[in-house]
């Protein structure tokens, strides 16, 4: 179970961008999470993926709240998200060829032994053939880019995904090719999914049921300046 | 197809593009063909998408037509704008002529990402007023700014937001501040690139009604999207770009109603999308570098057969030698 308790979380805390929000996902449960841009939407789900430290509330992962955020937080609980983001270009990091970048979580906890054969599932998995993988970032498409970061969240087999606006920037090929992976690899793992995004369309037909920003609690109208 | 055009009668299009063709020499000797023989004509009041997914070549033809293509390119064929005044063949046009009659002033360009667009250390009222003051002459400081105040209201962006850089604007703003300059030279043609990713649908919704609003009547709008949900809200026709080639060219009422696309390809990507079968199309596109020699997309078509090793010609408004007839095959949306 994801627990988030009344989280306030922002960058500046006289104004924070999330105040006060609850949400639960169930283990195998796929929530989706409505609103539309600049609500904080995307903040609480850094929060989720203990990628960004509130200011106030707990999340509480399997009745165990968590204490440390980011590279603090112990490794087995910052290892139980596989996280997704809007851009790939800007989550993925430039030197790498895709088959390093699909490997690195693997490289980072000291599991390299698994990196051939956990790369090559996965890379068939989301449809990148052996000549895409040894290409570098700016040499592939967003939707190709974002494949490889699919693969890179799943290659540690985590319980739960956050998807923050995942197929934001993809065509409606590409976004069914990515959330049928996704789908898949939850059939099989039981894992748990946030799914974030403004898409209602998209989110009702993805997740067994999806919450509108506005119905947790949280305050929507201060408008983004950012 | 023909050079004929379905739009007002008698009208002259805006603009008139045949057989353009995109070639990038890359190192090796290899060649990268970005856009292969693209013929199509834009009538005055018209809204064109041109739809397809990334890569296919898209935005390497918007490039072509505003003369913005790196030195290793390589174009053929015509594209002919006969906007305003002058008829200028935009392939030939010298940069010097591209710059002083067509960039903003014949051809306003909506860029894909107006945040990287807009000047960074400069506020958006500053942006605006160098514009209107290069475009219109306007050169008085009082006049300027009203002029700017103007230009910035005709796409509905805050006058109190004026002041701000570009990274103190939501994405829905900056889009807007980035609408409010293409607007700015009164161009008959309008270029958007791309002008709603990584929006929210009401803002993808109000973006592209502000769009379609500028047109009037006499202006026309050449916009580039993989958003198909924003080409339906309101494209007057449809293109479907594949592999760099316009493989399906129709009304759109026709395309996203009934009967709806006739090429397989354009089938497939409308029904990905959620509202519809969400189920993908096979594989991937193929790289533009290493086209196969027939249909590019045979290999993830259902109907490929032994004639589509030869590349199919756009006629009647699709290119594919199996295309999907309206009776004999059922929509499975």
């Amino acid at each position: 179970m994801l627990e988030l308790c009344d989280i306030t979380a922002g960058y500046d805390r006289r104004t924070p961008v999330v105040r006060g929000i609850s949400l639960t996902v169930a283990p195998g449960e796929a929530v989706g999470l409505l609103g539309p841009s600049g609500c904080g939407k995307s903040t609480l789900a850094r929060v989720a993926a203990l990628l960004h430290r509130p200011d106030a509330g707990t999340v509480i992962l399997d009745g165990e709240p968590a204490r440390r955020w980011r590279h603090r937080a112990p490794r087995d609980l910052r290892t139980a998200f596989g996280v997704l983001f809007q851009q790939p270009r800007l989550s993925a990091d430039p030197r790498l060829r895709l088959a390093e970048l699909i490997a690195e979580p693997l490289r980072a906890t000291g599991r390299r032994r698994e990196i051939p054969a956990r790369v090559g599932e996965l890379a068939d998995r989301v449809g990148l053939g052996p000549e895409l993988l040894a290409r570098r970032p700016h040499e592939v498409s967003d939707g190709q880019l974002q494949r490889a970061c699919l693969a890179r969240a799943l290659v540690l087999r985590p319980p739960w995904l956050i998807c923050d606006e995942m197929t934001a920037m993809l065509d409606a090929s590409t976004t069914a090719a990515l959330v049928a992976v996704v789908e898949s690899y939850r059939r099989e793992s039981g894992a748990g999914l946030l799914a974030v995004g403004h898409d209602r369309t998209l989110l009702t037909r993805w997740c067994d049921r999806t919450v509108r920003w506005a119905e947790l609690g949280g305050s929507a109208e201060r408008p983004r300046t950012r | 197809m023909t050079a004929t055009h379905p739009g007002p009668a008698g009208s002259r299009p805006v603009l008139s593009v045949r057989g353009l063709s995109v070639r990038f020499r890359m190192p090796g000797g290899r060649s990268v063909a970005a856009v292969t023989d693209v013929t199509f004509a834009m009538a005055p009041g018209e809204c064109l998408a041109l739809v397809g997914e990334s890569g296919c070549g898209k935005s390497v033809l918007a490039s072509a037509l505003l003369g913005l293509l790196p030195g290793n390119a390589q174009t053929a064929g015509r594209a002919l704008l006969a906007a305003g005044s002058a008829e200028t063949e935009l392939l030939t046009a010298s940069e010097a002529e591209l710059a002083r009659s067509v960039r903003g002033r014949r051809i306003g360009l909506v860029p894909q990402s107006p945040a990287a667009h807009l000047t960074p250390v400069r506020t958006v009222r500053s942006q605006l007023e160098e514009t209107v003051k290069e475009l219109t002459g306007i050169t008085r400081r009082a006049e300027l700014r009203a002029a700017a105040e103007r230009a910035a209201g005709r796409a509905a962006f805050p006058p109190d937001h004026l002041d701000r850089h570009p990274h103190q604007l939501s994405g829905g703003l900056a889009q807007r501040a980035a609408t409010a300059l293409a607007l700015v030279g009164d161009a008959p043609l309008l270029l958007a690139d791309e002008p709603t990713t990584g929006l929210d649908r009401p803002l993808v919704d109000r973006t592209v009604d502000e769009l379609k609003r500028h047109l009037g009547g006499d202006r026309a709008l050449l916009m580039i999207t993989h958003d198909l949900e924003a080409a339906e809200r309101i494209a007057d026709r449809v293109a479907v770009m594949y592999a760099g080639r316009i493989v399906e060219l129709t009304d759109a009422p026709r395309f996203f109603g009934a009967p709806g696309p006739r090429h397989p390809y354009a089938r497939g990507l409308l029904d990905a999308l959620p509202g519809r079968a969400f189920a993908p199309l096979p594989g991937m596109p193929p790289e533009l570098g290493a086209l196969p020699d027939g249909c590019a997309f045979a290999a993830r078509c259902d109907r490929a057969t032994a004639t589509c090793t030869t590349v199919p010609e756009l006629h009647d408004g699709v290119a594919c030698h199996h295309q999907v007839t309206a009776g004999k095959d059922a929509r499975h949306a």
